[in-house]
This record gives structure tokens, sequence and C-alpha cells, in this order.
């Protein structure tokens, strides 16, 4: 009993003080200027005044939009990449393929940014400046995305296999309607890790991005910010609760999800 | 795994040499090259060509659109080393490693360890606790700068309250590194929470059991089951944070913009800005070489010494 309740206090202070940045942030969203300038942490009255002025003073809108198509498309591009990769190195032998695979488990090894001057001008030479390209096609190929997938992909039961050759499957027939479906889960959880991943990505886009066509929500928020810095934090507080709101939930939804899957992924 | 045989292992034992023509000898060769084109492709274009024309690039001065002018050598690093501006860079790097690691994997330990408890409602905290994963770098420190924001901000409002002057977060050197550090900690504790609770529920509840029949203690326990048995996740993750420690950018960005007077110039920041705001992609390269050079090394001493002291199930 005592030890119940010593654990219930920490839990729920620890609660506080992490969860306070993200209570906050909301909290203050919905303050009017004067609540703010009172330093107040709940609003006297909530306004919506933020979440209007925020739509019509930026493009926020079209940036969430640019965000969706980026994540959307990096994802099942990742996907579709990583699970090609991950079925060769669980179903399809060939000698070298332990060379092809430590090339991969190499790529874990450069850090991304010691490669971005070069990505740079790459980007700039295919003329994908400026274009949903630039954002999504980098990252298609993950090599942490391939070994979480072959992990799973390894475990398919023989008897599946049998029944695919019984059937006289190809082995792209044994691919998409074997294991793509048996290895759902590990799908959603690359998914899942995927979306938040590119929804978050900051240095990429405000280096290949110059105007709003194509800006992704992230640099929306830095722009934001450095405009109505010191005239209007519930403005940019509602923006930033608009950038975190999909994450969160997705998040929310997928975090036990999430968790086996990595879990799985980084330690066996 | 309960299941003796996967498929994997199956197709191993019953591969026997045969008579099939050259045609059919080589379709898992085609059938491999084409599932891996894509990947090798992605791989060759965006990861090893530019690694290696960073390498080439760190030898060169460069003009203003980045193409290589002359061959230098080594110039641009001694160069680099020769800079104070570089030189504070690694050491501002070192020491936001140093605030960062230990703290984000103890935190993040702590609250792995409290949400690991069965009880009612502990999903909830499960969640709460995972929350920073889904916070991305810009409204973290979009939401931080507000909070450190000296006549607004809350924090000095909260320290107010409690009858402690107002500190300059972000315009002091000392505490405009310590304020990105915090920054930085609580964005990090979301991924290395989960992945710690996850590597807490892989242990075996046996062990507890007999342990408690035994009548050890909660801290007994701590030290002689938990630690040992999660130690391959937690090497897992202080690597994690390390890397990510150093590939920090977008909270100096929006925090501080690596001032005041560089204190929080760390290292990707500053070929961020060596790069593109001076365009100078000679030293730039350079010091993108040795941050890689860094992170290798790094990951291989972790290798190396960690996993003497790890133990694996």
């Amino acid at each position: 009993m005592m030890r119940k309740s010593i654990m219930y206090t920490l839990l729920t202070l620890a609660a506080i003080v992490m969860f306070f940045p993200i209570f906050y942030a909301i909290s203050v969203s919905f303050m009017s200027t004067s609540d703010i300038a009172e330093r107040r942490v709940l609003p006297s009255a909530v306004t919506l005044e933020n979440y209007r002025n925020v739509m019509t003073s930026v493009p926020i809108l079209h940036y969430l939009r640019n965000s969706f198509v980026v994540a959307s498309i990096t994802t099942l591009g990742m996907l579709v990449v990583s699970a090609l990769a991950a079925f060769i190195f669980a179903f399809v032998p060939f000698r070298g393929r332990q060379a092809v695979f430590l090339l991969f488990i190499s790529t874990l090894l450069i850090p991304w940014e010691a490669t971005m001057i070069p990505n740079f001008f790459t980007i700039q030479s295919l003329g994908w400046m400026n274009n949903y390209l630039a954002m999504t096609v980098p990252f298609f190929a993950l090599a942490f995305g391939t070994f979480l997938l072959r992990q799973h992909f390894k475990t398919v039961p023989l008897e599946l296999y049998e029944a695919a050759q019984v059937e006289g499957l190809s082995k792209f027939q044994f691919f998409y309607k074997v294991v793509v479906p048996y290895a759902k889960t590990s799908f959603v959880t690359l998914g899942i890790y995927g979306f938040l991943t590119t929804w978050n990505m900051y240095l990429w886009p405000l280096l290949v991005t110059t105007n709003d066509s194509v800006r992704t929500v992230q640099i929306g928020l830095r722009r934001l910010q450095a405009d109505e810095v010191a005239t209007n934090w519930g403005l940019v507080m509602a923006g930033a609760v608009l950038v975190i709101l999909p994450t969160l939930l997705l998040l929310a939804v997928g975090q036990k999800q999430l968790q086996k899957g990595l879990t799985k992924g980084a330690i066996k | 795994m309960h299941r003796s045989k996967t498929v994997a292992e199956t197709i191993k034992q019953y591969r026997v040499p045969s008579t099939r023509t050259f045609w059919q000898k080589t379709a898992n060769y085609r059938t491999a090259a084409l599932y891996l084109l894509p990947s090798l492709l992605l791989f060759s274009v965006f990861m090893f060509y530019p690694m290696i024309y960073s390498l080439y690039l760190s030898f060169f001065f460069t003009d203003a659109q980045g193409s290589a002018t002359t061959f230098v050598g080594f110039e641009n690093y001694l160069y680099l080393f020769q800079q104070a501006s570089f030189r504070n860079s690694l050491l501002v790097t070192l020491l936001f490693v140093a605030y960062t690691v230990p703290a984000s994997v103890i935190l993040a330990l702590f609250l792995a360890l409290i949400a690991n408890e069965k009880l009612r409602g502990i999903g909830f905290f499960r969640t709460i606790f995972a929350s920073t994963l889904g916070m991305s770098v810009a409204a973290s420190a979009v939401i931080w700068l507000f909070m450190f924001h000296p006549t607004t901000g809350i924090l000095n409002a909260a320290l107010g309250l409690i009858g402690i002057p107002a500190v300059s977060w972000l315009t002091n050197s000392t505490m405009a590194l310590i304020s990105v550090s915090i920054t930085t900690i609580w964005m990090n504790t979301g991924f290395s929470f989960l992945i710690l609770l996850g590597g807490l529920q892989n242990i075996d509840e046996h062990l507890y059991e007999s342990a408690r029949i035994d009548g050890a203690g909660y801290f007994y326990q701590l030290r002689r089951i938990t630690v040992p048995m999660l130690s391959p996740t937690l090497f897992f993750i202080i690597t994690i944070t390390f890397i990510n420690s150093f590939q920090s950018f977008g909270q100096v960005d929006i925090l501080t913009g690596g001032g005041p007077a560089e204190a929080t110039n760390l290292i990707i920041y500053s070929i961020y800005r060596e790069a593109f705001i001076y365009y100078q992609f000679g030293p730039a390269s350079a010091q993108a070489i040795l941050l890689f050079l860094a992170v290798l090394v790094i990951t291989l001493l972790q290798f190396k010494f960690g996993e003497k002291k790890v133990h694996y199930q």
C-alpha cells in the first residue's frame, strides 16, 4: 500500500514536469494577450483569437498540407523500398548476401549531416529545389527499416512458405500475398516511425526550400516565430499546437505498437 | 521463439547443388538485384557518393557555387584548428554532450522504472512520458523559447515566486548552453523512455519472483537484476543519445542562433553556418568529415568497450 502511493506520487510528479511544456503551450494558445502578459498558467477566458490570427497571418494550412504530403510520400516510399530489401535478406539466399548486408549496416555509421553539403548540390543540379522530391526521395532507403522488417519476415512460419510453394506462387506473389500481410504489424510500426520523423524534419527542409510552395510546417513555425516574436506569443503557440497535434495524436494511438516494434528492432 | 524452424533456416537447409541451367541458377541473383536496386541506388546517390564527395571537397578551395577550384591538401583542416571559432565549437559540443547524455539516460531510465509498475492507469502515464517523441524540434524549441523568455517567461515567474532572481536563460553564455541542453534532454526523453520500457518488459518475471522469495528489497533487485538484464538496451540508448547530441541543430537555430558570442555554436550549427551562410564549402566539408570520424569512433568504442560490460540474455 505504502509502495503504491509512493509510485503514484512519483508518477504524477514526473508526469507534471514532463508534460508541462506541452500543456502550457496549449494553454497559452487559448489566452488573450493580457493573460499572457500577466504570466498566467491557465487562461482567464478561453479565446480562439490566436487560432483565427495564425490562420490569416501565415499560410499555416498550406504548410500543414505540405507536411502531410511530404510525410505520407516518404513513409510510403520507405515502406516499399525497405520491404523489398528486407524480403531478399530474409528469403533469397545468394553468394555475397552477407557483404551486401554489411554495406547496409555501414550506412548506419554515416551521420546524415556529414553528407548534407553534397546532397544539397545534388538536389540543386537535379532541379529539385522547392520540390517535394527533394524532401522525400533521399529518405526512401533506410537501413533501420530494412532490419526491422527483416526481423519480422524471418518469423514467417514454414507452413505458409510450403503452402505458397504448393500453390505455385512466384517470389513476388509470395512477397505481397503472404509476407506483407503476415508482417502487417511491423509495417504499422515502421509507418508510424517514418511519419513521425519525417513530419518532424527540420534542417533538410530548411536547406532545400526557399519559398512557401512546398515548405513544411516546421519551417513555417520558425518563420512565424521570427516574424511574430515579442509581439504575439499566443499566436506563435497556436502555431506550435497545430504543428504537434498530428504527431501527438498518432503517438497516442500507436504508442504501444511503436514501443513493441522499436524494442524488437533495437534489441533483438 | 517457440517455433523450431523459420523459412529462412529451412531454405538454407534444403539448398542442394543441382544441375540446373545457368539461367535458373542465377534466378536468385536476378531477384536480389531487382529488389535491392532501389535501396542500393538511393544509398549510393544520397549516402556513399556524398560521403566521398565531402571528403573530396574537404581538400579543396571552392567557389560560391561549391565547385572545387584549388587542391589544398590538409589546408582546410589546418585552417579549422587555427580558428578560435572552430576550437570553441568543439569545446561547446563536448560540453553539450556532457550535459545532455548522462542526464537524458538517467531521466529516461527513472521514468521507465516507475512506468514499469503494474498499476491501474499506468497506460496514461506511459503515454505522457512518451509524448515528447511526437514533439518536433521546431515546436519544442519555440515552446521552450517562450518559457525561457526573460520577462514573459514562466520559468523566471516561477523563480520569482520562491524569491530567486530572474535568470538570463539565453543571453548569458553559460546559461545559454544549459538552456539548450535542458530543451534537448526533454526532447530526447520520449524515445529513450519507450525503448528502455520495452527493455524492462522483456526481463523475465521469474527472476523477480525468486528474488522476492529470497526477501530481496527493491534496490537490491534493481542493482542485481534490472540493471544487468537491461544493459544491452541501456548500451543501445547511450550510443543513440550520444550520436543524437552530436547532431543537434534545430534547438540551437531557434533558441540562440549559436550565440551569445558563439556559446552555443554546436558542430552541426557550425557546419551549417560555414557552408550555407559564409559559403565556405571546403572548411565546412572538413568539419563534416571530422563529425563523421567522431561519430564513427564513438560508435566503435562503445561497441568494443560497451559489449564487455553488457550482459546479453
